[in-house]
């Protein structure tokens, strides 16, 4: 049984640890584009520090998750369920999605907010193999002129950001690091 | 240790700040959005700045110094108390220069010293809704907002015009973001207004009314005018009585029983700086030999 390994892996310091994770992801969803530095978390496999660093920081009981299947292993479930508490639903119902880019698609199974309340939509956490800023121009709020990100899908995240202001929001995460895209950010070659 | 030993770091228990935590997320993701959230109670009255506190409580790490100015000056009461609060509960240094600070809260004003990159300025907010003494329900607003139907705030400033030849809204004046939402950017005088596009990440909680929202760094803020009637950030035509400033924020305070006035910074770091490097205003020298 897993049940010992989904203990393990939480914040040492839950208070602090999620004080500096919430900066880390505060800043770069202020700051499309920024990479920041995670730490305090050990997820089991596949999730990555990050990815569960954003779990610990933002999933609680008041958060349906929805696990692609890339993620959807017991041993996750496990370890999400005990250490946040979060339920595990559909697409359809999920505040949070977790997992690769190929896995969670296709985009339009999230809700993306409505007219009066936009907030209503899920924040995707998105892993990935590794961050760079080379790739997508990023322009908009929280850039000063442009900045760039490797995205895993430029096309699909400048459609989700033509909704605005509906449409998900993307934490993009990779080992130790993360960044964000929210909706508000326009995709462009240049 | 990171406690005080009595509160959980920066007073809130986990829960409620990863509560706040999301909508501030959402906030900075729908820039001018007012993201709804389950304000808690405060050890201090509605109106006193608890949405504020709020937000500063979900933000601060440990390492963080905190600057609090209620009207521009460190040393009121609010102020003070605020800042004492996060001293017992959070630990963090304090400090009252913007420079050396990381995260402000602020009641009223934005420091006259451009923030940089990485530092949070976090407003607090008495009436989030900039339509709300246009039309009174929250069902209608919502959907103005939703329609971006903001005709109505126009023709509120239209009939300032009409009544007093000028837009006599001088502060709480609305703006809209990135062409989208209009915003109450907080009774902050409209002197301030053209300072929201700026490097640190502006944060707004408004307690009572259980709003969250934000502005990221170098988000477009644009006052509401008209072609013939631009907006104008109104400025006491004064210099600083203490420090001389000519392009700062001014109150004006009664200093006689003879109608004498004096006009000094709102922001008292920014004045003490200026005066500790040598600047001297009209009535700066009586001041000191006193």
């Amino acid at each position: 049984m897993s049940t010992i390994a989904a203990m393990k892996g939480g914040f040492n310091d839950p208070a602090v640890d999620a004080a500096h994770g919430f900066r880390a992801l505060l800043n770069a969803m202020a700051m499309p584009g920024a990479i920041n530095d995670v730490t305090g978390a050990v997820p089991v496999a596949p999730l990555s520090v990050a990815a569960g660093v954003a779990i610990l920081t933002l999933c609680d009981p008041e958060t349906p998750v929805y696990l692609a299947p890339s993620h959807d292993t017991d041993a996750v479930r496990d370890w999400i369920t005990f250490h946040t508490g979060a339920p595990f639903v559909g697409p359809s119902h999920a505040a949070f999605a977790i997992g690769t880019w190929e896995a969670l698609m296709p985009l339009d199974q999230f809700p993306i907010g409505t007219p009066e309340y936009p907030d209503r939509s899920t924040t995707l956490i998105v892993e990935m193999d590794a961050l760079a800023q080379t790739g997508a121009t990023l322009r908009g709020p929280g850039i000063r002129e442009t900045a760039q990100l490797n995205l895993p899908d430029a096309g699909a995240m400048a459609d989700n950001a033509a909704l605005f202001p509906l449409g998900v929001d993307f934490i993009l995460t990779a080992g130790a690091q993360v960044a964000a895209l929210p909706r508000s950010t326009k995709i462009g070659e240049r | 240790m990171t406690q005080s030993g009595q509160y959980n770091f920066a007073y809130l228990d986990e829960q409620t700040k990863r509560m706040i935590r999301r909508a501030l997320l959402k906030g900075l993701a729908i820039p001018g959005y007012q993201v709804p959230f389950a304000s808690r109670e405060m050890p201090m009255p509605y109106g006193w700045g608890t949405g504020g506190v709020q937000v500063t409580a979900a933000c601060l790490v440990p390492e963080d110094c905190l600057k609090v100015i209620d009207q521009g000056a460190d040393d009121t009461t609010n102020a003070v108390s605020i800042r004492k609060f996060f001293q017992r509960t959070a630990g963090v240094d304090v400090t009252e220069q913007t420079t050396a600070s990381t995260v402000i809260q602020t009641r009223h004003r934005i420091p006259e010293t451009p923030l940089r990159e990485g530092q949070i300025l976090v407003y607090q907010v008495p009436i989030p809704e900039p339509l709300r003494f246009i039309e009174p329900r929250e069902t209608e607003t919502r959907k103005m907002h939703a329609l971006a139907e903001y005709g109505l705030m126009h023709v509120k400033l239209y009939e300032d015009i009409a009544r007093h030849g000028a837009i006599s809204t001088a502060y709480a004046y609305p703006v809209s973001v990135e062409g989208r939402y209009v915003m109450d950017p907080s009774p902050i005088p409209k002197f301030d207004n053209p300072k929201m596009e700026m490097a640190g990440i502006q944060l707004f909680g408004a307690g009572r009314e259980q709003r969250i929202y934000a502005l990221p760094p170098y988000t477009r803020v644009v006052s509401l005018d008209f072609e013939d009637y631009p907006f104008d950030p109104m400025r006491a035509e004064h210099p600083c009585d203490m420090c001389g400033a000519e392009d700062t924020y001014l109150d004006e305070v009664i200093i006689d029983d003879a109608g004498g006035r004096m006009f000094v910074c709102s922001d008292t770091d920014h004045c003490t700086a200026r005066r500790a490097a040598g600047h001297r205003g009209r009535l700066a020298a009586t001041e000191d030999a006193a």
